[in-house]
């Protein structure tokens, strides 16, 4: 412990958690016009009416809770008044609070629903101290009318457990430096305090623990054997308690800001014709390569947007094979696309935005220029392919498990990587080429169940000279129907020498339908 | 500058007309590649009720691509692509490529292009011919289309002579028309070889392929088959067995009558 203490070692970690605990109410005051004092309810529509998401002072007071039934509410207090809640936008404004929580710590990360982590390890000198930087905390949230509960302690377990039960600004010493003793400190805090979920606590309930003290006197042994079968950290408390204290680590994830590329022209003029838009767009691509080469990153997908004089905004999106940021390709896929825009009384403004972008090296230019005589990379060849030709039109065959010969082959893009799979078994003879659709044929046979003899297919007669089968497939029942017949697969060579890939679809007497029909599947080299 | 004033000088400075006529003095064979260098333009000429002319089309441009001398600066192990450009109509016809039954070397490579006109395939083909990472491209057209005409397949044969990357055309159910490729076949079905075990089954894949235009050597008919991964070229057998079109000087201009003869039966 001493030696962790000179000048040398890191100082101790330090988590501050902020609950916005009234964030859906606060969030909805904040976009009325004026404050309204009467009890009121946020709803969310439920398979059994409405229910209550969340409450303000007032309906707290009138009786309403969150998760209530707005029916059960309104019988304590007939003039509640209610509005519909917006789960997604309240996720949307905290992930912009963790952004903007930055400003105290390297990294924030969010707590669902409605809590924010932030990193202050070594920060709280900057601020005075840490009790100052909960002021300040306070201070900046109450300025954007949030309330809130905050807390500083060595784990985010223990922070987040002072923030919901602790009193106001609980600020917890560190173990190592302060030699604090962690469990003694925490154990008046309830259950509920480990972050498990309801069922769990309903059982700790049960079995008459109702703090954290209360854990450690029933032994270790006794909790281990109970909750033995739950892996999940919420699941479990002896995981969360474990999380609490220190003992194991507790991974977050942090929020990283993103931006992406955005380039724009706005134009002193509308412009109304094409050889203008493909200068502009040359520009914005110029633009926009010198964006992503500072980021050292490559578009995947561009979107250009090209607002009108009067208000038509119109946007063509552009999908690539590979990362890229060459201004003349991404200007030549542009240009097919551009054919069909309607300029009307002239554009004013273009904005280019690469929305997914992935790293690219930069990459020697001269090499790149003499390659450029001597073709195109394989990106640029499918990116232009694919851009003439629709989305689905460029793509590679894939194994697939299964033992039907048409669903054992999978259409991908063509640079996606390939999963990996069982080879092909060699005795497996295969045709080169399979129709789309197994096609139809009259066959005369000796016998039903022996080989065929002879064949119509569109329209021709082709009399089998050469015959190797049956291969049996077997339907997959565990994907099909009950009433799926079998296939038996004959390879066969006509007397011209056309080779062909044949099945008959059932057996005689099988049960499973009248006599068999056959089919053409594949094309033998 | 039209023909009638283009002086006959040109032609013999331009090019060197007697080993241009040695050359196309040299019969057909199968790996021919490892000494001129790949056919950079073939057209293979099939009906569309089997799958002879893709499987025809593979074996040359295998055969080339195994023979192509690999160059000083190109890396020992080409891992390049190749480009398959269907039209819907010949997609329907005689069905996609299946990766089970595709060669061992070509499984991994391939990349399909389904395009629902004509206009649009020549512009997949012409792109796949420009590109450098891809070995060599396969179309397959149904039909005589309009757009394939003879600039078009000029075009073609320029992109790959340019950029060097063979293109192998299958033509189904097609006239022989005007077209620039450098070597074109015709492909139909021969019986297969005799297997080894089992008498009654379909052998290994033989196809009757007959060189009807060629700018480099004289026209010819062979058959066409593949033995331990290696194309081999038999003579063609006659209606008794004995080898035909025995004589080295071949009628070069046999392929022209032959169309001609084709269209009058028609007719």
């Amino acid at each position: 412990m001493s030696g962790r203490q000179g000048p040398s070692s890191p100082p101790p970690r330090r988590i501050l958690s902020i609950w916005l605990g009234a964030l859906a109410m606060d969030r909805w005051h904040s976009a009325q016009e004026q404050v309204e004092d009467g009890p009121l309810v946020l709803i969310a529509d439920t398979a059994h009416g409405p229910r209550i998401e969340a409450a303000n002072a007032a309906g707290r007071a009138a009786g309403a809770r969150a998760g209530m039934m707005l029916a059960d509410a309104r019988t304590l207090c007939p003039a509640i008044r209610t509005a519909p809640s917006d789960p997604a936008g309240d996720r949307a404004l905290l992930e912009k609070l963790a952004e903007w929580a930055i400003r105290w710590g390297p990294w924030s990360a969010l707590d669902p629903p409605d809590g924010l982590l932030v990193d202050v390890t070594a920060v709280a000198h900057l601020f005075g101290g840490e009790p100052q930087l909960l002021e300040d905390v306070a201070a900046a949230f109450a300025r954007r009318h949030l309330t809130i509960r905050a807390a500083i302690a060595p784990t985010a377990g223990a922070a987040w457990a002072l923030a919901h039960f602790g009193v106001q600004r609980s600020i917890l010493a560190s173990a190592e430096r302060d030699q604090a003793d962690m469990p003694a400190l925490l154990a008046e805090l309830p259950v509920a305090a480990l972050r498990l979920d309801s069922d769990v606590l309903t059982v700790l309930r049960r079995l008459g623990l109702k703090r954290l003290g209360e854990l450690t006197t029933i032994g270790r042994d006794a909790l281990q054997r109970r909750f033995r079968n739950r892996r999940s950290p919420a699941a479990n408390p002896l995981v969360r308690l474990d999380q609490l204290l220190g003992r194991v680590p507790e991974p977050l994830l942090p929020v990283v800001p993103q931006q992406m590329p955005l380039v724009q022209r706005r134009l002193l003029e509308p412009i109304r014709h094409r050889p203008l838009l493909d200068r502009v767009l040359e520009d914005l691509g110029e633009d926009m390569a010198r964006a992503l080469e500072g980021r050292a990153q490559g578009a995947r997908r561009l979107e250009l947007g090209m607002w009108r004089v009067d208000g038509e905004v119109m946007v063509r999106r552009l999908e690539l094979a590979a990362a890229t940021r060459d201004p003349a390709h991404i200007c030549r896929l542009f240009a097919a696309r551009l054919n069909d825009v309607d300029a009307g009384f002239g554009i004013e403004m273009l904005r280019l935005r690469a929305s997914w972008a992935e790293p690219l090296a930069l990459g020697q230019q001269d090499l790149e220029a003499a390659a450029e005589q001597h073709g195109t990379s394989l990106a640029a060849c499918i990116d232009r392919l694919s851009v003439r030709l629709g989305e689905g039109a460029v793509t590679r065959p894939v194994l697939h498990p299964s033992h039907i010969p048409e669903r054992a082959q999978r259409w991908q893009p063509p640079l996606a990587a390939q999963a990996p799979a069982q080879a092909e078994l060699a005795f497996h003879q295969r045709p080169l080429k399979l129709l789309d659709r197994p096609e139809r044929i009259a066959v005369l046979y000796a016998t039903p169940d022996g080989y065929p003899q002879r064949f119509r297919w569109r329209g021709g007669v082709h009399d089998v000279a050469r015959v190797e089968g049956p291969e049996r497939i077997a339907p997959e029942w565990w994907r099909e129907r009950g009433a799926a017949r079998l296939r038996d697969y004959y390879r066969i060579e006509d007397r011209e020498g056309r080779r062909y890939w044949i099945y008959r679809q059932g057996l005689v007497g099988d049960g499973r339908g009248g006599l068999p029909d056959w089919y053409l599947q594949g094309l033998c080299a | 500058m039209n023909r009638s004033t283009m002086p006959l000088e040109t032609l013999s400075q331009n090019c060197d007309v007697a080993a241009l006529a040695a050359r196309r003095s040299i019969r057909w064979q199968p790996g021919l590649a490892a000494q001129s260098g790949p056919v950079w333009h073939s057209e293979v000429f099939a009906s569309a009720n089997h799958a002879g002319g893709a499987a025809a089309a593979l074996a040359l441009a295998l055969d080339d691509w195994r023979h192509t001398p690999r160059g000083e600066a190109r890396e020992t192990q080409d891992c390049r692509a190749i480009l398959w450009v269907q039209t819907r109509e010949a997609a329907r016809l005689t069905g996609r490529p299946y990766r089970a039954g595709l060669p061992e070397e070509l499984r991994h490579r391939v990349i399909h292009v389904l395009a629902e006109k004509p206009e649009d395939a020549l512009f997949a083909l012409e792109e796949g011919v420009r590109c450098r990472e891809i070995a060599f491209v396969i179309g397959e057209v149904s039909g005589n289309p309009r757009a394939l005409d003879f600039t078009a397949s000029r075009r073609l044969t320029l992109a790959a002579e340019r950029h060097g990357v063979p293109l192998y055309l299958v033509r189904l159910e097609a006239a022989r028309d005007l077209s620039s490729a450098r070597m074109r076949w015709e492909v139909g079905c021969a019986p297969s070889a005799a297997p080894v075990w089992n008498a009654q089954a379909p052998g290994a894949p033989v196809w009757q392929a007959e060189l009807f235009r060629a700018r480099a050597h004289p026209p010819g008919a062979w058959l066409l088959g593949e033995e331990g991964g290696r194309l081999c070229a038999g003579r063609k057998r006659g209606p008794d067995g004995e080898g035909e079109d025995e004589s080295p000087h071949y009628n070069w201009t046999g392929g022209l009558q032959q169309r001609r003869r084709s269209r009058a039966a028609r007719r």
